[in-house]
């Protein structure tokens, strides 16, 4: 009686274990064909063997991390798992410099995982995505630990507010206010120098801001504009831009640090694509349809970059005690923080 | 590990936040929980109901899902408090249930003898309970309830996620602030430990100074 019951008892956790396997591998093909064509409209170049493009080529797919969660940026859409916003435009673009055929045909040899900000320069160095293309802001200090592409778009960090307000209409404003961003993000820094007096409630994603917005927890929120444009969208004419922005957000194609070959070649799709139209038919499809007017691309910026991640060491996030010398601003500051959370007292962490 | 040291400071102050929250919800809870235990065993119809009730509803739902209800819903209604204390109500409400589950086992453990020697005394059912079962019942449940403490210091984290710094909120916030994320999140997790065992110390010397020698 006793070994039978304990027989039963481990049947439990292998059972778990192997729901868990199935539902992964279900979960693991999650990039669906917008078209059953599978005739290229073009031939696919041909790279040197041992490039990134060619091993790209080869492996028959394209690895792209994006937002998941950002309408009119990267989105994905739960019902039928497919995916739009600028950003998948532009990976669809560059997937078709390797693959030839058109953004229709590429079906499953572009795949879309999701990089949230926090884990984006890990998913690159780790080698589990191709390329991150999530409104991703080349700075300096990311630079450190991966390189840049582009940049494909200039966005502003803006400010998002009720339909309703009309107090708000600069970020000098937002000083005495309670205002909402995302714990540690370039934007919760941006609004702390520009507004010191702003009272942050920051949470750990943007959907929770606009709710806050929604629940009057706080009277703006702010965040790069394209990201605010599709919150807008989403708000069903609650919420408006209030169109002050104060900075600029180059958003760039992360990938492997020191990678030039690689680098280059997106640098030259960008131009092409730039170009010929179709980076102007991707804004108009989806950030244009957000009401955003049509920007000129920004133009691109072949740096020359800092060598091998294992020359650098990672100096990111260092208190502002211990400022290092690298590049302009390559030494971020520990977040500064401010939660208007009474009962804790945990004003900041630690100021630049 | 240099992310850690440079933010020390900062990786204490997050760990100040998470033991008050911890500490103030398991007061709480473990007053509640004793209560609808209490309940749970009364001879009341509707105060058993009433007790089920809570039990089934909170347990049964993710803490994440209890305190997204609390934090937004609650405030279409026009009820707002600030995030930690809207944390604190949560994990209390939530972690309850765990106590009053714990301690109800307790009870059930206590001989009938027991309750039966007492009503032959004249005690009414809450003369009963407190003089009687309860001491006797919370003895034998103090290692469970200190997992359920435990338990409830890492459920603290779910504060994080709503605008708290914790441990678990300011290491989301230097991952956003492009931190390498394995250094900070060790530092969380050694963060927690730090915390979780001396509490599972702490539960063995109480087991031990208030076990009935039999």
């Amino acid at each position: 009686m006793r070994s039978r019951r304990s027989t039963r008892l481990w049947t439990v956790p292998v059972l778990v274990l192997a729901a868990g396997l199935v539902a992964s591998a279900c979960g693991s093909s999650s990039k669906k064909a917008t078209s059953t064509s599978t005739t290229p409209a073009t031939a696919p170049p041909t790279f040197p063997a041992g490039t990134t493009m060619a091993n790209i080529q080869a492996k028959g797919k394209m690895v792209v991390g994006i937002k998941f969660d950002q309408p009119g940026v990267g989105l994905r859409n739960p019902t039928n798992n497919s995916f739009e916003g600028f950003d998948v435009d532009i990976a669809k673009l560059m997937a078709v410099g390797i693959f030839g055929g058109s953004p229709d045909t590429l079906g499953n040899k572009i795949e879309f995982v999701e990089a949230v900000s926090a884990n984006r320069e890990t998913f690159i160095e780790n080698g589990n995505v191709d390329a991150v293309i999530a409104s991703y802001t080349i700075n300096d200090a990311r630079k450190q630990r991966v390189d840049f592409a582009g940049p494909y778009l200039l966005a502003h960090q803006d400010i998002l507010v009720k339909a309703s307000d009309t107090t708000i209409k600069s970020v000098t404003d937002l000083n005495g206010k309670k205002v909402c961003s995302v714990q540690g993000s370039t934007s919760e820094k941006n609004v702390i120098a520009k507004a010191p007096q702003a009272q942050l409630l920051s949470f750990d994603d943007y959907s929770k801001c606009t709710e806050a917005l929604t629940d009057g927890r706080v009277v703006a929120v702010t965040t790069d504009g394209p990201i605010l444009a599709g919150y807008v969208a989403k708000s069903n004419g609650a919420f408006k831009v209030v169109n002050a922005p104060f900075t600029d957000e180059p958003y760039g194609i992360g990938m492997k640090k020191g990678d030039d070959a690689f680098r280059a070649f997106l640098n030259d799709r960008l131009e092409k694509i730039e170009a010929d139209g179709q980076w102007a038919s991707a804004f108009q499809a989806t950030l244009g349809k957000l009401g955003l007017a049509l920007p000129t691309p920004p133009p691109i910026d072949r740096y020359v970059s800092g060598g091998s991640p294992s020359a650098t060491t990672s100096t990111t996030a260092t208190g502002g005690a211990t400022s290092t010398t690298k590049a302009a601003g390559a030494t971020t500051t520990a977040p500064t923080v401010t939660t208007t959370v009474p009962a804790t007292t945990s004003t900041s962490t630690s100021t630049p | 590990m240099d992310v850690v040291l440079d933010n020390f400071g900062g990786y204490v102050d997050a760990t100040v936040i998470t033991v008050e929250l911890t500490l103030l919800s398991f007061a709480v809870a473990f007053v509640v929980g004793v209560l609808v235990a209490a309940f749970r065993v009364s001879p009341v119809p509707p105060l058993r109901t009433v007790a089920t009730l809570w039990v089934e509803a909170l347990r049964n739902t993710p803490v994440i899902v209890l305190m997204y209800l609390f934090f937004f819903g609650l405030t279409k209604v026009g009820v707002s408090y600030s995030p930690f204390v809207s944390a604190v109500i949560v994990l209390a409400a939530y972690t309850s249930t765990f106590v009053a589950e714990t301690v109800r086992s307790g009870i059930n453990s206590v001989s009938r003898g027991q309750a039966e020697a007492g009503r032959a005394l004249g005690l009414t059912f809450p003369q009963l309970l407190v003089l009687v079962v309860l001491p006797q019942a919370l003895r034998t449940v103090v290692a469970p309830l200190g997992s359920v403490f435990i338990a409830l210091i890492k459920n603290s984290a779910i504060a994080g996620a709503f605008a708290v710094l914790d441990i678990f909120g300011f290491s989301k916030a230097l991952l956003n602030a492009d931190a390498p994320p394995i250094a900070t999140l060790v530092g969380a997790a050694v963060a927690y430990l730090v915390l979780a065992l001396p509490a599972g110390w702490g539960v063995g010397f109480i087991e031990r100074r208030v076990a009935i020698r039999r």
